[in-house]
């Protein structure tokens, strides 16, 4: 059976997904490598169980977020750290210093003509969290994937890598944020 | 007593984005909504940041168009500081725009939504994807692959990287083009143009097989609003907005987009963090308009590259007699069309000698207390509009994006495809109405990652709830 693997998007901007299908040509060489059971760029709905290596995109933000941690952690032998939204929080977390209450009135009441309301209706929308955590702050983090994004190189490294068996030791050139 | 179906998450975006359809008391539907789940709040913490800083962080707001993002900022910033650009800066941003322009439509079109045109709406999702077209046609996904691979690299040769490079500033670009690159990048133009008539061979197919089920795709009427170059062309970097309602009249034309607030509002609904952008002068939501690539193919006069004017010209004729062409399906016709002319311009711009030039950069300091930069992105028009202090530090920042000005089109959509397919008495929801929803959604392409994020397709889990919280059926997939 091949490796499962699974990608996953929580607060950041996608750049970390593009970057990997920047891997070009060798995304045809890793579709026989692996199987993909989940991800922004496929059709499964539910974050299966049982997957070997999942790479998880951005900072944890709004309550959504936070329980699709919890269940790539429980479902995932190898938690991948992808990009710095995840590893630091990154642009994601540069609201915290901010009040959220602040973050939103601007957005929703003071840039708004019409209806003018911070949308809060939480049967319908994930509620946001006070900041934005990076992934290690809510669950255990295995692999840490520098760079915004990090690059394809780094991308099919680090898989590689992972894919037979070893945890990855990143070469200093790869070892860089932004 | 009303009832409410959930469909719910949109997966394919991770439970970002959710549907739910109102019904009334006879069962009927009278509303639906397209709920985004995400936000991040540029438009506050940007506060207190250097003009200077501000293409880098911008560009953050989406991976999927970074250097549209990129782009307007600097734009933005040229206006702060009031300086006109060299020519060779704007043609090397005009360049950096279609090569934006080509990998994201070849990667709506090629990693999204061909796995549906080509593997089927209904094949196993579990293999409807860019992998699973792979393993089914590999030589025309590597095709696609290597089409969004050519876009991505323009954008590497400009700017050293190809995801949030920082490369644009106010006032002109940082590096210029190396001249050893020029030829590398033409040599990729026949490929690149056949890939392209690949693309529309593909998709016309998928006109002729879905004939009947077009109609039903977001089929109305509505304002389409884009830039046009000053004689009425296709315009994608610096242009005027022109608006066309849905019978083809033109009700404005020329408008500055420095001044998009005199047009533009924007409403809240509490059950989304998208807002919805309207026309002022219609007020919400009457003012609803659609942006991107079936508003600007459709308001344009003309297009300045041959195969893609000639292409231009059949996409007309579907309109009939209307003069501008309503259904949202043809967004895909019109993102291929758009493709071809990004190659054909890039290819003209290549081949300009003022591409080369060294002077790229207006220097300056702030001249003005606040400025708006406003381009074409992939999805449609996107304006940045920023205060600033004596010294160039943000004081407010405000970001009108792409997707959100086709949010009110979005659920008008979901609206129609709903009252057409759901038999609310029945209490039941068919398959077919999964399919819908989602192609129906799709064909804007909505990159939630701008406000939230979202990518690509929609698998659906829908729930009919009644009033009282009964969930009378489910479907998922
Ligand atoms: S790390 Fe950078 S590229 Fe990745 S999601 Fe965050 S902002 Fe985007």
């Amino acid at each position: 059976m091949k490796p499962r693997v699974a990608t996953a998007w929580l607060g950041g901007c996608s750049g970390c997904h593009m970057s990997f299908l920047d891997l070009d040509e060798r995304l045809i060489e890793l579709a026989d490598k692996i199987d993909l059971v989940y991800s922004p760029i496929a059709d499964v709905k539910e974050f299966p169980e049982n997957v070997d290596v999942t790479l998880v995109e951005g900072a944890v933000t709004n309550s959504e977020n936070e329980e699709l941690a919890h269940i790539i952690r429980k479902n995932s032998r190898l938690v991948v750290a992808f990009g710095d939204c995840a590893t630091t929080g990154n642009v994601t977390a540069m609201r915290n210093p901010f009040k959220l209450e602040d973050v939103e009135k601007r957005a929703y009441i003071e840039l708004a003509d019409k209806n003018p309301r911070i949308p809060d209706e939480y049967v319908t929308i994930a509620q946001l969290l006070n900041i934005a955590h990076p992934l290690h702050e809510i669950i255990k983090v295995d692999v840490w994937l520098h760079g915004c994004p990090p690059t394809a190189d780094q991308i099919w490294f680090t898989v590689n890598e992972l894919l037979q068996g070893k945890i990855p030791v990143l070469p200093p050139v790869y070892l860089r944020y932004g | 007593m009303s009832k409410t179906i959930t469909l719910a998450p949109v997966t394919r975006i991770e439970g970002h984005a959710k549907i739910t359809i109102q019904l009334d008391d006879n069962n009927d539907v009278i509303d639906a909504r397209f709920h985004v789940n995400e936000f991040r709040g540029f438009e506050k913490f940007t506060e207190g940041r250097l003009l200077w800083e501000m293409p880098g962080i911008t560009s953050r707001i989406c991976g999927i168009c970074p250097a549209s993002h990129l782009l307007t900022s600097a734009k933005a910033g040229d206006d702060i500081l009031a300086v006109e650009i060299p020519e060779t800066a704007e043609k090397l941003r005009r360049l950096l725009t279609l090569a934006q322009w080509l990998q994201s439509h070849a990667l709506s079109f090629f990693h999204l939504s061909a796995p549906d045109f080509l593997l089927g709406f209904d094949s196993n999702p579990a293999t409807r994807n860019v992998f699973g077209l792979i393993a089914a046609d590999k030589e025309f996904t590597k095709r696609g692959i290597r089409l969004r691979k050519y876009g991505q690299e323009i954008i590497e040769i400009l700017g050293g990287r190809r995801i949030h490079t920082p490369w644009t500033v106010p006032g002109g670009v940082r590096e210029p083009l190396d001249p050893t690159k020029k030829d590398y990048m033409l040599g990729w133009i026949p490929e690149a143009k056949e890939t392209v008539g690949l693309a529309l061979d593909a998709l016309k197919k998928i006109h002729k097989k879905y004939a009947k089920e077009i109609p039903e795709f977001g089929n109305f009427r509505s304002l389409l609003v884009g830039l046009v170059s000053k004689d009425g062309g296709l315009e994608y970097y610096d242009g005027l907005l022109r608006i066309k309602d849905g019978n083809g009249n033109t009700i404005a034309d020329k408008l500055d987009p420095r001044k998009y607030f005199e047009y533009f509002g924007e409403a809240v609904e509490p059950w989304s963090y998208l807002k919805f952008p309207y026309y002022k002068p219609l007020d919400y939501p009457d003012g609803m308009y659609r942006v991107g690539p079936l508003a600007r193919v459709n308001i344009c006069d003309y297009i300045e590259t041959p195969m893609a004017e000639a292409e231009r010209k059949v996409f007309k004729a579907l309109s009939g007699n209307v003069g501008v062409v309503n259904n949202s399906f043809y967004y895909h016709y019109a993102r291929c069309i758009e493709m071809l002319f990004a190659v054909e311009k890039i290819e003209m711009l290549l081949k300009d000698p003022a591409l080369l030039g060294t002077n790229i950069r207006a220097q300056a300091s702030v001249n003005r207390p606040e400025g708006v930069g406003c381009t074409e992105a992939p999805r449609g028009v996107l304006f940045h509009h920023y205060k600033v202090n004596k010294d160039g530090v943000i004081l407010k920042a405000n970001l009108i994006i792409a997707t959100a000005q086709n949010n009110i089109a979005m659920n008008r959509t979901v609206r129609q495809i709903a009252a057409h397919f759901i038999d609310g008495k029945k209490g039941k929801i068919t398959e077919g109405i999964l399919n819908r929803v989602e192609a129906g959604i799709r064909c804007y392409d909505p990159c939630l990652s701008c406000s939230t994020h979202a990518l690509g397709q929609m698998p659906l889990h829908i729930e009919l709830v009644s009033a009282s919280g009964e969930v009378l059926d489910e479907v998922q997939r």
